[in-house]
């Protein structure tokens, strides 16, 4: 360990053993007796005294009520890195932001920065609507920490770059949401912090802006040597701009690493898909599904994640006292509104002769999968001819996460009820 | 060698850093800007508004307790006796309000972003010297009314400011850093100001405290800022009115009071604003 308050010459961020305790609310106490309801009526003030007083004291860190946010965190961020945190939600990632960003007090620890801060945990951070996109880029820019100096400098470049030079004296609720976020991140664009720590922002704005900042960012960190701290849920930008990655998991440190090895660590980690639930089939009986695993690619690892874009396997086990007769199976997949997406249907997708023993597997291979980061369900139908052997809906749910489908290291999530088809694009002048 | 920043739990010690608060004067210039800029916004009178609160209370004023109650007023015209002690008792009052709430309705702000969080409830109290100089233009037609020629008791003014921007931080500071955590402190306000018009010497004169409990209590009055504060104004634009010092200087030692503790306050809560707003 290293003396107090020094800090290693290529080290820009020390943090040593952060913890943060919140207080979460107590139990309401129900009464059953006019008497009682009335005694704690009269002695409410007195306990929302107590509750929001404990707000901010902790007499020692045994008691129920509290929530340790981040408990003992300690890494180093080295001058010119690009790291990101990465996490399930309520993983601390952005509590730990908050500490860094000295929004939030730690509850312990200490934490050594090197050089200038600048944080950028939401974009726009106090745009007024009746001031002109002029006034809010001033506005703005001093909240981010800039003189009016520095703005005055810079303000031609920010216009520029946010590509509305004509709406500039516009009231900013004339805006559209888009100008607004274009706007904004301008600002933050042209901020020149040593340490640079950004949560979540590139989930905004449109996919085109979007690159633009990415590139920006890129350009941050690699021509001045920036040191960048990066909270995503958006897997492919950290893999893309991460040097190294930290995963959280219940507010401590999970492990430490290279992107691809976090990333994927922390899908692994996570099981998304729900036990299957056979009972309650409708038909006759004659097929008997006993067994339904998602699987990804030919690796026989049940329960994996599905992202969008990866190639899939749906693989089912079942039994059957029936031979010879036609038999068709049909999978519904269907998401959270209950539409269909695609489905699988033996009759039209398979061509060939369907020979089933008593005791057999089906595997469908979709080689890429296009469906949507979100929640959907399997819908399993098996006819002999005419007759319906086997029916049962929503037999498992299961969660596809975000991906690269088509391979530009982009996938825009804002869309719903739609499937992703492949797409050449070309453009002739 | 750069600057290193250190993060640690905070400590009750913990000094105040007017270093960082200069570093972001900017900041504080365009939030006031922002106020000033945005509150008679789509509104038709505009800043005639600053003048209509002071002047129809002077009317009210003049007559309720001018004409149909009587209260005595040092024997200046009703009117001006009370318009001037309306000037800065209306920016204490708007600006307690808004300084009073200032930090739970920026809290989208600072839970946000960091920068040194004395500048939200700091804002209004520049902010609203807006209106406060505008609602001098009617104390001057008034003075020529009633023929009060302009003597050089008007350079008391920018003490009396001092005095008034003073007790209003520092209430401004104490408040709103009690108010994030508890809000019975935003309701109490808009109960209490109505209340702490009656306690200063608005519609009646200090005199009054002096004539009935005697000059320990008219002193003790004084701590009061707007005590030295009113009176201080209609000395200032009365001619024949003296300067009561004794009542300035003792309310100047009250707002000092107030305003450093209002500062310490709000530094040693500072920073639990974020977990419990």
């Amino acid at each position: 360990m290293l003396p107090k308050n020094k800090i290693e010459e290529d080290i820009a961020i020390q943090v040593n053993g952060i913890s943060k305790a919140y207080r979460i609310g107590l139990e309401e106490v129900k009464h059953d007796t006019l008497g009682s309801a009335l005694v704690s009526f009269f002695k409410k003030p007195l306990r929302n005294l107590k509750r929001l007083k404990g707000l901010s004291k902790f007499n020692g860190f045994e008691s129920s009520d509290i929530y340790w946010a981040n408990k003992d965190i300690t890494f180093n961020v080295k001058k010119g890195e690009v790291l990101g945190i990465i996490g399930k939600n309520g993983a601390g990632k952005s509590t730990l932001l908050k500490i860094l960003s000295k929004i939030t007090d730690p509850t312990e620890g200490q934490i050594l920065i090197k050089g200038k801060v600048a944080s950028l945990l939401e974009v726009g951070t106090g745009f007024n609507p009746e001031l002109t996109g002029r006034e809010n880029v001033y506005l703005n820019g001093t909240i981010l920490g800039m003189t009016k100096k520095e703005i005055d400098s810079k303000f031609n470049e920010i216009v520029e770059f946010s590509g509305i030079p004509k709406f500039i004296d516009t009231p900013v609720k004339r805006y559209s949401s888009g100008m607004k976020v274009r706007l904004a991140f301008a600002v933050a664009a042209f901020l020149e912090p040593d340490i640079l720590i950004i949560d979540e922002v590139l989930a905004v704005g449109d996919a085109e802006f979007q690159k633009k900042c990415l590139g920006k960012m890129k350009e941050i960190s690699g021509n001045n040597g920036r040191t960048v701290l990066f909270v995503s849920h958006d897997l492919a930008a950290v893999g893309a701009l991460c040097d190294r990655v930290v995963l959280l998991n219940k507010g401590s440190i999970s492990d430490v690493g290279l992107p691809p090895d976090m990333i994927k660590k922390y899908l692994s980690s996570n099981n998304y898909v729900n036990e299957a639930d056979y009972s309650d089939y409708k038909g006759s009986g004659d097929w008997l599904l006993t067994g339904i695993n998602l699987l990804a690619n030919d690796k026989r690892d049940e329960n994996v994640i599905w992202q969008t874009g990866n190639s899939v396997i749906i693989n089912l086990k079942y039994i059957t006292k029936v031979f010879g007769k036609s038999p068709y199976v049909i999978l519904l997949i269907k998401d959270s509104f209950g539409n269909t997406p695609f489905f699988c249907f033996s009759k039209v997708a398979f061509n060939g002769e369907i020979s089933l023993k008593d005791i057999g597997e089906i595997n469908i291979e979709i080689p890429k999968l296009p469906l949507l980061p979100g929640s959907y369900s399997i819908d399993v139908t098996f006819k002999y001819g005419r007759d319906t052997s086997y029916a049962k809906e929503s037999i498992i749910d299961f969660e596809v996460h975000k991906g690269d489908f088509f391979g530009t290291g982009r996938l825009d999530d804002g869309l719903v009820n739609s499937v992703l088809v492949e797409q050449k694009w070309s453009f002739n002048d | 060698m750069d600057n290193i920043t250190i993060i640690e739990p905070r400590k009750s010690s913990n000094k105040i850093n007017f270093k960082e608060i200069y570093r972001y004067k900017d900041l504080l210039y365009f939030m006031v800007l922002r106020d000033v800029t945005v509150i008679y916004k789509q509104s038709v009178l505009g800043f005639a508004w600053a003048l209509i609160n002071p002047v129809f209370s002077m009317l009210v004023f003049s007559i309720v307790f001018g004409k149909l109650a009587g209260v005595p007023s040092d024997g200046i015209p009703y009117p001006i006796f009370s318009y001037a002690a309306l000037i800065p008792w209306t920016y204490f009052a708007n600006t307690l309000n808004a300084s009073g709430s200032s930090l739970i309705s920026s809290a989208g702000l600072f839970t946000k972003v960091y920068f040194p969080r004395l500048i939200i409830p700091l804002t209004p109290v520049l902010s609203k010297l807006i209106d406060f100089s505008i609602s001098f233009v009617i104390l001057i037609l008034l003075m020529f009314y009633y023929q009060y020629m302009p003597t050089m008791k008007l350079f008391l003014i920018p003490l009396l400011i001092l005095i008034l921007l003073l007790a209003t931080a520092g209430l401004g500071f104490w408040l709103s850093s009690l108010a994030i955590q508890y809000r019975d402190v935003k309701f109490g306000i808009t109960f209490a100001v109505p209340l702490l018009m009656y306690a200063a010497p608005v519609v009646f004169p200090a005199s009054l405290i002096l004539e009935k409990y005697g000059t320990t209590a008219y002193h003790i009055y004084g701590l009061y800022p707007l005590t030295g504060v009113i009176e201080g104004f209609r000395a200032a634009v009365i001619s024949t009115k003296e300067i009561p010092w004794d009542l300035i200087g003792i309310s100047l030692i009250g707002a000092i009071l107030l305003f450093i503790i209002g500062l310490n306050v709000f530094n040693k809560l500072e920073s639990n604003f974020a977990d419990v707003a």
